[in-house]
């Protein structure tokens, strides 16, 4: 309790500290929007939710390292990683997806729940239970006197995370794929009747919300670390700005994902970094239950 | 029929009373076979009878873990300075302290995680399907973090509990026991509420609330009282096994989110959801299965496990019940008419 008192008024006293936190967060933020708008995407469109969202993320990170590995220059991980993730997307949606999209909700949040243990898994067995990083050798920029100190390598991801989104988007806007996508997210019967392979369009929302995850993770592994079993709060953090932003809102879920990203780093700087995972899990719940009372206040109105 | 049918519980009862001395090497493993089957019936209450999908029952099992270690270490110590000891010797417990304490402390896991229920149900009950489903994941998980990073009850390390005092073979047979006991009691318990009017309501409930609510049933209040029952059961096992497992630490024992938790899930499924065999067969399959893959197997037995989800929840959603009232209707006391289903036709 006292040490959250110290780091309080640490923060009161010095606000670049704030300037800094936020920074962090929002460099990293930026990286959790990405895997968002995949889940979105394929929550929108098919109606899946993917609790497998944080393994792919962490699978295209292990790409990305194990290209390094190799002697492979860091920043070529991320379009391999995008390709790689894009074959693992098509067949686990050709094994799994498919047959769990007409099915309920509950059915699609289990199987990939299953597969999100079996990909962690493979993964440790793969690569071990070690955390990794790939560190990029470019100098680190400090502004006032020191206090703040951005390196280019996260500068470098953000801005390949923003090249990646904004591609997406455009992609989405103005491709004849990206025209079929989001007529199928508004009506599957209709697309359908108006010719549109929903299964194509099915197959390759999948294999593009993977690929996306996987850059971001090949992304993630040159700012942060990743281990076989971050999974799972990535997942949990797309579930938050999703729901936080709501379907088919991308300003939102930009917006969203880098304000968890900062509000993680205030939590891990007010309350010890050990309840940084605990703090995403809070967001959520906390998230819910605003929704909630929204819905509470509609069915009042209604009465 | 009847009278079959109680020769058919009397020899399953008398196979669950010699099954320990029968293999005595395996008791523990039976005493892990009745853990399962439990926490499946629990889940089946909510998840099976009630169309409530929760992936975070697992958090009644570790709240009765950590309620039944402290109210039994607080009985006789300190409990902040029994955990930062951890266990190093100091503190004695003597035969009288250590079973009064296992009886009050699973009474009191029990009590505690009911209540816990009602107040977590108040909040996650408004979410509906897939929202619930995350929702009470996500309590399972921070409430796993959060005792992780609560020092006074030993933080990250978790409890050691005092050692079963006498002959460790005996201890086994009571943990046996102790669980074969609160199973049967379930059991009787469940087979009398789904035919009372309460599980004819809780049905209801499942196959569609508005209509539910709309005929005067209270919904929530039902949801809770369903929800508190199963946890109360949940939370006796929780602290039962914290004294079969002496030492426990919150998030791979207490709070194991992706293993028990996930498991019950599975065994519903896998045995058929919303019958009263289903949990218990699925239980069953469930572990022989995870048993055969954790000997063989080593190394990939995760894999195994996460693919036998899969393929359960993709391929094998209904159950061995589910298969069976499909294939053998009459069974079930289903009566099909060749002659009418021929003129329906």
């Amino acid at each position: 309790m006292d040490q959250i008192l110290i780091n309080l008024s640490l923060l009161a006293e010095f606000p670049i500290v704030n300037l800094k936190i936020i920074l962090d967060g929002v460099m990293i933020g930026a990286l959790f929007a990405l895997a968002a708008y995949g889940l979105a995407l394929v929550w929108g469109v098919m109606n899946v939710k993917n609790l497998a969202q944080g393994d792919f993320v962490i699978a295209g990170g292990y790409v990305a390292w194990w290209m390094t590995q190799q002697g492979l220059p860091p920043l070529l991980g991320v379009p391999v990683a995008f390709i790689v993730l894009w074959g693992i997307g098509w067949v686990i949606y050709k094994l799994v997806i498919s047959r769990v999209i007409e099915r309920d909700l509950f059915t699609s949040l289990l199987a990939t729940f299953g597969l999100a243990i079996m990909m962690a898994q493979l993964l440790n067995l793969m690569f071990g239970s070690d955390t990794q990083s790939v560190s990029l050798d470019y100098k680190t920029l400090y502004f006032f006197d020191g206090l703040i100190d951005v390196p280019v390598a996260k500068l470098i991801g953000v801005l390949m995370a923003s090249v990646l989104a904004a591609g997406v988007i455009i992609f989405m806007k103005s491709s004849r794929m990206g025209q079929a996508i989001r007529a199928t997210a508004q009506d599957a019967r209709a697309a359908r009747v108006l010719g549109i392979d929903t299964e194509k369009v099915y197959s390759f929302t999948f294999s593009l919300n993977a690929a996306i995850c996987g850059a971001a993770g090949a992304i993630i592994v040159m700012v942060w670390v990743i281990q076989p079993f971050y999974g799972i709060t990535h997942s949990v953090r797309a579930f938050v700005i999703v729901t936080a932003a709501g379907l088919g809102n991308l300003p939102g879920v930009i917006a969203a994902g880098l304000g968890i990203g900062a509000l993680e780093q205030y939590g891990a700087h007010i309350f010890g970094i050990g309840y940084q995972q605990a703090i995403a899990v809070l967001l959520l719940i906390s998230v819910l239950i605003y929704r909630l009372i929204q819905q509470r206040r509609v069915r009042k109105s209604l009465q | 029929m009847k009278n079959n049918k109680s020769i058919l519980y009397g020899i399953l009862l008398a196979f669950i009373l010699i099954a320990p001395f029968a293999f005595p090497d395996f008791r523990t493993q039976l005493a892990t076979l009745w853990l399962m089957i439990i926490v499946a019936m629990t889940w089946d209450m909510t998840g099976g009878q009630m169309g409530y999908n929760s992936l975070g029952n697992i958090v009644f099992y570790g709240t009765g873990m950590y309620v039944a270690a402290i109210i039994t270490i607080a009985l006789a110590y300190d409990v902040g300075g029994y955990t930062n000891a951890f266990g190093g010797g100091v503190y004695k417990f003597t035969d009288q302290q250590y079973f009064l304490g296992m009886f009050l402390g699973l009474i009191g896991a029990g009590l505690f995680c009911a209540a816990s229920a009602v107040i977590i149900g108040y909040v996650t009950f408004g979410l509906r399907g897939p929202y619930f489903a995350i929702g009470t994941l996500g309590v399972a998980i921070a409430a796993g973090e959060l005792v992780s990073n609560w020092e006074w009850v030993g933080g990250g390390q978790g409890i050691a509990l005092p050692v079963y005092p006498g002959d460790l073979d005996n201890g086994k047979l009571l943990f046996y026991f102790l669980f074969a006991f609160t199973g049967v009691v379930l059991f009787i318990f469940l087979k009398w509420l789904y035919a009372t009017r309460f599980g004819a309501a809780i049905n209801a409930i499942r196959d569609d609330e508005e209509k539910a609510e709309a005929m005067g049933i209270h919904t929530l209040r039902y949801k809770l009282t369903t929800w508190a029952m199963s946890a109360f059961f949940i939370g006796i096992v929780g602290g039962i096994s914290a004294f079969q497992l002496i030492h426990f630490e919150p998030l791979e024992t207490a709070y194991q989110t992706i293993n028990l938790g996930i498991f019950m899930v599975v065994c519903v499924l896998l045995g058929g959801k919303g019958t009263l065999w289903g949990p218990i067969i699925g239980a069953i399959l469930f572990h022989v299965f995870k048993e055969v893959t954790w000997n063989y197997f080593l190394g990939w037995q995760w894999v195994a496990l996460g693919a036998l989800i899969v393929v359960t929840v993709v391929y094998f959603q209904d159950g061995v019940m589910g298969y069976l009232a499909h294939r053998k209707p009459e069974w079930f006391g289903v009566r099909v008419d060749e002659n009418k289903a021929e003129v329906s036709q």
